[in-house]
């Protein structure tokens, strides 16, 4: 086995190998393999409790895999914490919507553009011309990044006073503010109607153009996840039961009888 | 920005209410109609203010609970007592006090990064039994301790005063229980009104930054600030040692008010922590400018119905139960919201008929 060699060169962002965590003697994720081209609309498909989040909580360091491999970009992020997987270029949004909640939708995005934009607590304490500058800053990039998700005008209310939808958009927004080389979307249509599930996919697409980003989305629309992912994997009781091009996996007999059903 | 105005309009209505504060004492003062009883409560309003402000970045904006703030003030008032009686001495007294603050804040600040170790690892519950044996802990070493200095340097025991072996010109400065005396007794409340100020715009511009946000973040959703790249322990830490600082400042303000400074369990014990979060949790949490009021307020009202103050922490106790069921019961959240949706309406209408 030499898949590091084989893909640092190649046009790979991610490259997981033999992933595995079990929870006390259920294998929530079990062997599990993925590659993802830069640029790439992938998605991660299954019933519900097949392990799709939890593979996005190993990815992003939330826990700890038992087995296997998280090749970012060539670099290894296997184990490393939160807050460093982020930094090295993942970002995500949760199934369960988690803003902050008491604190301005600008802020909630100002809060995730704090590693790439700064000035020291004694600038932010006594204000000085740096303070000024960065926050000015801060705030324009901010409101550009709301204005894509149609969040511009309610800037100034508390996430919390978002309708759903919104939430869920700000979300995005946050998460595309750490520019992250990977998005993780965790049924990002989840609770939506048919007319604002449409409207997130042309967002989705619109945000993997604009930002220079790969995404991989788990979602359970099938008219979302047909119109948007290039490529697919299906997830069953922890296990890839079918992977590849979108058209295939969702016209493949088995995937047809385990998940999407008659 | 819309928000901005908002937080800058926040910012200037709680400096006005202190400024009106001070400038309406001042003038009671200076045409002889303030009782002396008042007058003695000058500068605790201020130190009381202080803590307000300093347990409102744990509590309010870091969201953690310490129930140990008093140990804090401790820190701080021994450490700038023990710098006025000695090398402070012979200074210039607003020199000594200013050199005392620096010093007292530091002094906490580093004793909040000890105590904000496991305040990283601990949450809830755990967490407010850390921060109250530390309260009681401090308190009862500093009852133990005999501190000395003579030519050749500090001395320190925890037997008696005897033991220090001072030599020739040696002074002792902590005598166990009885504490520190001839103390300078130079606070005055202006000088405590600059310190809240200075307490004020620390936190003020604190809420406002780029820290602040991430501190906030961090207490609204810490899975999701990680998951964005913010680290929970550095701005966990960050709120904590900031506000043990403030604290120490109350300590210092504290010291330099009295003639003797010793830690008894009613000005450095679990009733005064306990007292400072009723200042926060009254006055709202996460609120500066409503624990400013309910200092003041808890402060004067029990000195002013005297016949309470026995049942005074009977009272806090009541507030405190009353208080957490109107902010989380469900039913008190609900009523709250409507209240408060009924008022901006009215308001709204008013300020559309007016225009
Ligand atoms: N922290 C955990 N502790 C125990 N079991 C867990 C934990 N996280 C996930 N699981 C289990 O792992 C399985 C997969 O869950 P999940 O990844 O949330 O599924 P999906 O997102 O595909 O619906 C479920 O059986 C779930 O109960
Ligand atoms: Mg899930």
């Amino acid at each position: 086995m030499s898949g590091a060699d084989k893909n640092t060169s190649g046009n790979i962002l991610l490259d997981v190998e033999k992933l595995g965590i079990s929870f006390g003697g259920l294998k929530a994720v079990d062997n599990f393999n993925l590659k993802i081209e830069k640029g790439e609309l992938y998605g991660l498909i299954g019933p519900n409790g097949a392990g799709k989040t939890t593979i996005f909580n190993l990815l992003t360091g939330v826990y700890k895999p038992d087995t296997g491999r998280i090749i970012l970009d060539g670099a290894d992020i296997t184990g490393k914490p939160t807050i460093e997987i982020n930094k090295a270029g993942i970002a995500r949004t949760f199934q369960n919507i988690r803003l902050f909640s008491n604190l301005p939708v600008i802020d909630n995005v100002k809060a995730a553009l704090h590693n790439h934009y700064r000035y020291g607590l004694i600038h932010g304490i006594f204000r000085t011309p740096l303070y000024y500058r960065t926050e000015k800053a801060m705030d324009e990039k901010a409101m550009e990044i709301l204005k894509v998700f149609e969040l511009d005008g309610v800037a100034d209310y508390k996430a919390s006073q978002l309708p759903y939808g919104r939430q869920r958009k700000l979300e995005i927004a946050r998460a595309i503010a750490t520019e992250p080389k990977l998005l993780l979307l965790d049924e990002p249509a989840a609770g939506m109607n048919p007319q604002e599930t449409h409207e997130l996919m042309e967002t989705i697409k619109f945000v993997r153009d604009n930002f220079d980003t790969t995404i991989l989305l788990i979602e359970h629309d099938m008219k979302l996840v047909s119109g948007i992912c290039e490529k697919l994997t299906v997830l069953n009781f922890g296990r890839v039961l079918k992977q590849g091009e979108t058209y295939d996996v969702l016209h493949d007999a088995e995937v047809i009888k385990a998940y999407l059903g008659d | 920005m819309k928000n901005k105005s908002k937080a800058f309009k926040q910012s200037f209505t709680t400096y006005a209410l202190v400024l009106a504060f001070y400038l309406v004492c001042e003038i009671w003062l200076k045409t002889g109609n303030m009782s002396s009883l008042m007058e003695g409560l000058l500068v605790p309003l201020c130190y009381y203010m202080i803590l307000a402000v300093s347990l409102n970045i744990v509590v309010g904006i870091s969201g953690e609970l310490s129930l140990g703030h008093a140990g804090f003030m401790c820190v701080g008032a021994f450490t700038g007592a023990i710098f006025a009686v000695t090398a402070g001495a012979e200074m210039p007294e607003y020199l000594e006090l200013f050199i005392a603050i620096i010093l007292g804040a530091a002094v906490s600040a580093v004793f909040g990064f000890l105590i904000g170790i496991p305040v990283l690892r601990l949450r809830g519950d755990y967490l407010a039994i850390v921060t109250l044996a530390f309260g009681e802990i401090i308190k009862n070493v500093i009852n133990t301790i005999y501190l000395g200095v003579d030519v050749e340097g500090m001395h320190i025991t925890m037997k008696d005063a005897l033991s220090l072996n001072l030599g020739e010109g040696g002074k002792t400065i902590i005598k166990g229980a009885q504490g520190i005396t001839g103390l300078p007794r130079n606070a005055n409340f202006t000088i405590g009104i600059i310190l809240v100020f200075i307490s004020l715009f620390i936190v003020l511009n604190l809420i406002n930054s780029r820290q602040g946000r991430a501190i906030m973040a961090i207490r609204d959703n810490r899975i999701a600030a990680e998951s964005i790249g913010l680290s929970v322990s550095k701005y966990k830490m960050m709120a904590f040692v900031i506000s043990a600082a403030l604290a120490g400042v109350a300590g210092v303000l504290y010291a330099h008010n009295l003639a003797t400074l010793q830690a008894t369990p009613k000005n450095f014990g679990y009733n005064m922590s306990i007292m400072i979060l009723v200042f926060v949790v009254l006055g709202g949490i996460g609120n500066i400018k409503g624990s400013l009021i309910a200092a003041v307020i808890l402060t004067i009202l029990p000195e002013k119905l005297r016949f309470l103050s026995d049942y005074r922490m009977l009272i806090y106790a009541v507030v405190l139960i009353a208080m957490m069921l109107f902010n989380s019961a469900p039913k008190a959240v609900a009523f709250r919201e409507r209240l408060v949706e009924s008022i901006s309406r009215k308001n709204k209408k008013e300020a559309k008929e007016e225009a």
